[in-house]
């Protein structure tokens, strides 16, 4: 299928700007060139949790797999798995996976699956209407936090580059090209990609000033260094007042998850005989 | 099972020790030199929850037919240590024969072992003790040393000759006291109840099993992961049960028919992804194996709690289909029908086992698999992919013809919100109840289907009044006694949706139904009464162990007096 428009008929409900118009234009972007250098979009699927992110299933004219509030990775390694021949890439929210769906963040890292993860890192529940998330500041006032919450945020980088993550990038909706570029990159790396995209939500939690103040491009930055991939992750906790750096922050290459599962027989393999032949030792 | 014979030629062995003494394997090899000497056999294994120390025992009973179940007294008691002599003095006759680790357990009756001579003499470390008792006790039973030499040989490849040699010297000692004669040639495969649905899952065309280890289905992952290299099956074992379920419908959306395994705590866990599944009609097998609840409960032992729990599991309405095996036949022929069933309807699809079944041993007769053949893969209609496709189509029968993403041209669409032919999500209220009654017409195919295969079994005198009813493994311990009492057996095997007619065909000239059941609540008479069949009697027992024959008869005839 070539040179398709990309956009469904859905009708797209997203609050005037939202960051999510930003994410949806990349992603399209993205498609559209990996298409023109040969990537047949048929063998593309999106995974999305449940949430204003999740949408972009709906949105996307691309196979899609519209996964419950948490649960986009354990589907994406599912169908990587089944087809490695696909190529799968999770839009999930930062409550979606940082909250409900963690367990299977790290997992994902520590088996380097080849998929690609972005976040829509918009630090606050918007579906729900206006909670905090694991990555709003200490005192955020949301609806089930009125008086400020008392816990730190997370620092997201930092867990994953902890637990084994192979691409590791920020992200920030104001800046396109950028964030085209990191999508596109992290969707070619072979394994494990994480992108944290920094994404103000209009109604609810609008950062725009507060990141465009701090807000930095990583330059003459090794990529290959884990070490200083991590001090320049915890450069900013995602709490204080400090400059937020913007890019590739770790790339490596490793064996991927489903280079190392896969060793079973090809489908044509009969089945009865092999049974038969299991009876046989149990006789 | 369920001739209604007597048998003529029925032993029962217990061999009990330690936890790390190798008791499940010496019980298997009994089993297996009972299997050659043409015997159809039967092993009980338990355990508690730990991994060195304890008691464990197993029960080894065989006979000249078909059996799925232990008696309450046993012929030959072999101890490897004291707990054995004082836990099962219950169990013995007066002409039960003692053999027992003289280092390790004081009698005074019976047959003394010298196994930590024999093990010193043979430089053979102390897991082989149980081997030394087994050369004993086939001596005891008269059995010709040329079957250990075989029944070794093919089942215990590490270290044979040492393990003979260790035999050897305690058979050499031992006197023969009851001879357990050869019946016939008829050498079966011996396996689990966990290893038939494994085989039956591979038969039915299983691509992918996904699961987090939990007692009593551990059992089956160990085995289709020691399989998966030789068979086109991918296993994989992830984070936790709620990792598994939606792995498996991602596995499935791709293409792949995909079986999970837990049992009723990982189950809870998976329960959104079940209804996940029922509203993207994503096809997926959870085989739950019942152990006794709530909660942790009782983790090696057994229990039929979960079929109210599977029956209503997650939110929303959708068909799913329910079956409970209650041997290792059913468990490989229902195996096989439900990743097949799940896959034509697009449906979730549960395997409710327990502990007694899943972990019991079994005599396999290939021969009762005849009726088994596979279903017919037809869903909904013609498949048209490319512009256009809709997911979600809207057919006669409920089904939609599925493509994978992947295929030219064609865009796929899945989504746990309600959703529109094409996938998209929607609010419309004319689509919703569109949807909706689509789902439930493939229960209603489902159910045709399901019509025409033999959902509802019964044995034992057809004729008779007075019938048990019974689901899972408590088909065999009803069958016997059944038999020795001239009554009927009525086992659904599947649950769900109820074969409601077959079920009134097996209930034809019943007057009075006693439902026997390892719960407190009779589950199955609950569900039945649902549907206007009302239990006259309910046998139940919730302390975690199964049956014996005798047992289940006498409290058979206590209400039927």
């Amino acid at each position: 299928m070539t040179g398709r428009n990309l956009i469904t008929p859905a009708q797209n409900t997203w609050c005037p700007g939202c960051g999510n118009f930003s994410l949806q234009f990349a992603l399209k972007s993205v498609l559209g060139e990996l298409e023109q250098s040969g990537q047949s979009l048929d063998d593309v699927v999106l995974v999305t949790g449940i949430g204003c992110h999740a949408k972009m299933a709906d949105y996307l004219d691309v196979n899609s797999f519209y996964s419950l509030h948490g649960r986009t990775i354990p589907a994406a390694t599912g169908i990587k798995l089944a087809n490695p021949e696909l190529k799968v890439i999770c839009c999930a929210g930062d409550g979606d996976c940082y909250a409900e769906g963690l367990d299977h963040l790290i997992f994902a890292a520590k088996r380097n699956a080849d998929i690609t993860v972005i976040i829509h890192n918009n630090r606050v529940y918007g579906l729900t209407t206006g909670q905090y998330t694991p990555t709003s500041p200490l005192g955020f006032r949301g609806r089930s936090t009125p008086g400020g919450t008392t816990e730190l945020p997370i620092n997201p980088l930092e867990l994953l580059l902890a637990s084994g993550a192979t691409f590791v990038a920020r992200g920030y909706t104001r800046k396109m090209e950028q964030l085209r570029s990191l999508v596109k990159e992290g969707v070619l790396h072979r394994g494990f990609s994480f992108i944290d995209v920094l994404q103000i939500c209009a109604t609810y939690n609008n950062m725009t000033a507060y990141y465009d103040e701090r807000v930095y491009n990583l330059e003459h930055h090794d990529t290959s260094g884990f070490e200083e991939a991590f001090r320049k992750a915890r450069e900013w906790d995602y709490n204080g007042d400090a400059r937020i750096a913007l890019g590739l922050f770790y790339q490596r290459v490793m064996p991927t998850y489903e280079d190392r599962i896969f060793a079973h027989p090809p489908d044509n393999t009969d089945r009865e005989k092999r049974i038969n032949e299991i009876l046989q030792e149990k006789m | 099972m369920c001739q209604g014979k007597i048998p003529l030629n029925d032993i029962s062995v217990l061999i009990g020790g330690k936890a790390g003494d190798g008791i499940n394997s010496a019980g298997l090899t009994i089993a297996q030199m009972f299997n050659h000497l043409g015997y159809r056999v039967y092993l009980y294994f338990d355990y508690p929850s730990l991994i060195k120390g304890g008691h464990n025992f197993a029960i080894v009973r065989a006979s000249d037919h078909k059996i799925g179940a232990h008696l309450e007294t046993v012929d030959f008691l072999l101890a490897l240590n004291n707990d054995t002599l004082a836990f099962h003095t219950g169990m013995m006759h007066p002409a039960t024969e003692i053999i027992y680790d003289a280092g390790n357990a004081t009698k005074g009756i019976g047959t003394p072992v010298a196994v930590s001579e024999i093990l010193t003499a043979e430089n053979a470390p102390s897991i082989m003790g149980n081997s030394a008792i087994i050369g004993a006790f086939a001596k005891t039973a008269g059995i010709q040393w040329n079957v250990i030499e075989e029944v070794f040989g093919r089942h215990l490849p590490k270290e044979t000759q040492k393990n003979l040699s260790v035999a050897r010297n305690a058979y050499d000692v031992a006197q023969t006291k009851r001879v357990v004669p050869g019946i016939g040639p008829g050498n079966l495969p011996v396996i689990t109840g966990n290893e038939a649905m494994g085989l039956g899952l591979i038969y039915g065309g299983m691509d992918a099993f996904i699961s987090y280890p939990m007692t009593p289905t551990s059992n089956l992952l160990h085995f289709l992961a020691e399989q998966a290299p030789h068979l086109p099956v991918t296993v994989v074992h992830p984070e936790n049960e709620i990792g598994v379920i939606i792995m498996a419908l991602g596995f499935a959306y791709a293409g792949k028919k995909t079986v999970v395994g837990t049992s009723g705590g990982g189950f809870c866990l998976m329960t959104e992804g079940l209804s996940f599944a029922g509203q993207s009609e994503i096809p997926v097998v959870i085989v739950v194996g019942q152990r006794t609840g709530p909660s942790t409960g009782l983790p090696t032992y057994t229990g039929q709690s979960e079929l109210h729990f599977v029956l209503h599991a997650g939110q929303g309405e959708f068909p799913r289909l329910v079956v409970a095996p209650g041997d290792a036949e059913e468990s490989y022929g229902w195996a096989a029908r439900a990743v097949q069933l799940a896959w034509k309807y697009q449906v979730p699809a549960i395997i409710l086992g327990d502990k007694t079944l899943l972990e019991g041993t079994y005599s396999f007769d290939v021969k009762e698999l005849e009726g088994y053949r596979p279903v017919p893969e037809i869903p909904g209609g013609e498949l048209v992919t490319g512009q256009g496709y809709g997911r979600y189509r809207l057919t006669g029968s409920g089904i939609s013809p599925v493509a994978f993403p992947g295929t030219p041209g064609t865009v796929v669409k899945v989504s746990s919100y309600t959703h529109d032919e094409a996938g998209l999500s929607t609010e419309d209220a004319g689509i919703a109840m569109k949807m909706a009654e689509k789902r439930m017409k493939k229960g209603f195919s489902l159910l045709e289907e399901i019509d025409s295969l033999e959902a509802v079994r019964t044995y034992g005198d057809r004729s008779s009044p007075v019938a048990l009813l019974v689901w899972g493994s408590n088909k065999g311990v009803a069958c016997e006694v059944a038999g020795a009492l001239g009554l009927r057996v009525i086992q659904p095997v599947v649950l769900s949706p109820l074969p409601l007619r077959q079920m009134k065909e097996a209930l034809s000239g019943v007057t009075r139904l006693v439902s026997v059941e390892d719960n407190m609540e009779g589950q199955l008479g609950i569900l039945l009464a649902q549907h206007g069949i009302v239990v006259d009697d309910y046998l139940l027992k919730y302390n975690g162990r199964p049956f014996s024959v005798g047992e289940l008869r006498e409290k058979v005839m206590e209400v039927l007096k």
